[in-house]
């Protein structure tokens, strides 16, 4: 039999029949273990998420159950692959049909950085286009790789106040790539 | 097999055009040779529409450049005649200023899409191209990036500093 783990309780006040902590926690918590993510994949990154996703690293045990094809009920972007120039408003757009809170991984040196593609052709990183949160290098990163710059995204997602996504900050960012 | 020998093609087109192509070369066992911008039209049509010869596909168009030639841009046809089992390749140069050449479309509705590309990458402008856009470029790039001029690596390039590799 499989030893079933359950993630601890956020930090708050225990009594008898009660328990309270904030509403951030609670949320951020639901949220990291429940993240949708819509595969990008254009190359041999892509084929690593496949394995990735495959029984034998199992991407579902993190929450992942359901890869979204649909933008629109995704919370995480995965950008695995070459991205060429051409491609890039395909790309951007696919990012703005998502909803808010929304966030973007980089798998590999080519969504990183443009990789060995150094040409006319190719965009030198998807951060060019999109604001990205977590980078995952390797050309092309194991599983386990992906794996960890996935738990590193639901890290972030644990920590997120709910009122970033308002903040200035936030917009000035986003702004910043011409979205908004 | 070969029904028509590359001699025979040879004769034949050296008969018909004297003064407007050059000499004809075999290098790698293809025949090859130039001809201009005003005759151009004239050559693809024989060929194609000759009773004998029947160069009837359009293999492939493309360019080159040569920036220390006078003439500095070139485009290249590739025909092959698919009754007699024989090939052929044109080569036109042209004035790197203002390169323009009729369009084989008249001839070839394949010749579209090859010299859309040709376009994109050597902004070689045919002439009569029912429309000569971009094909796999994005739309709003400013340069023709197979010329000599330009460079091949990305100038966002970041991390790709020289003192990495010795620069």
């Amino acid at each position: 039999m499989s030893d079933v783990k359950l993630v601890e309780a956020p930090p708050g006040v225990e009594g008898s029949g009660f328990f309270a902590t904030s509403m951030e926690k609670v949320v951020g918590l639901a949220r990291s273990h429940s993240l949708w993510p819509l595969p990008f994949a254009t190359s041999c990154c892509g084929i690593e998420f496949m394995a990735t996703m495959g029984s034998h690293y199992d991407f579902a045990r993190f929450g992942s159950e359901r890869p979204s094809f649909s933008p629109r009920q995704a919370d995480l972007l995965m950008v695995m692959g070459t991205i060429a120039k051409k491609m890039g408003p395909v790309l951007r757009q696919v990012y703005i049909q998502m909803a808010e809170p929304r966030w973007v991984i980089a798998v590999g040196a080519c969504a990183t950085s443009g990789g060995i593609f150094d040409t006319y052709s190719v965009l030198q990183g998807i951060d060019e286009i999109i604001p990205v949160d977590v980078y995952v290098p390797g050309c092309p990163p194991r599983p386990e790789a992906i794996i960890d710059g996935f738990n590193k995204i639901q890290e972030l997602v644990k920590d997120e106040s709910l009122r970033r996504r308002e903040s200035p900050e936030y917009k000035e960012l986003l702004s910043k790539y011409g979205i908004l | 097999m070969n029904r028509l020998s590359r001699q025979a093609v040879l004769q034949k087109i050296t008969a018909r055009f004297t003064d407007s192509i050059s000499v004809p070369v075999e290098p790698y066992g293809l025949l090859t040779f130039e001809t201009s911008s005003e005759n151009i039209s004239g050559v693809l049509r024989f060929l194609k529409e000759d009773k004998e010869l029947q160069f009837n596909y359009l293999t492939d168009i493309t360019g080159i450049h040569y920036p220390e030639k006078a003439l500095s841009i070139g485009v290249i046809y590739h025909l092959h005649s698919l009754t007699n089992n024989v090939r052929v390749r044109i080569k036109v140069f042209l004035n790197g200023d203002n390169p323009v050449i009729p369009t084989a479309t008249t001839l070839w509705e394949g010749a579209n899409w090859m010299e859309r590309e040709t376009y994109d990458f050597f902004g070689i402008n045919f002439e009569g191209h029912p429309n000569l856009v971009r094909i796999l470029n994005v739309d709003d790039m400013t340069v023709f990036p197979m010329r000599r001029e330009y460079p091949l690596e990305d100038p966002n390039r970041v991390d790709k500093k020289d003192y990495f590799f010795g620069r």
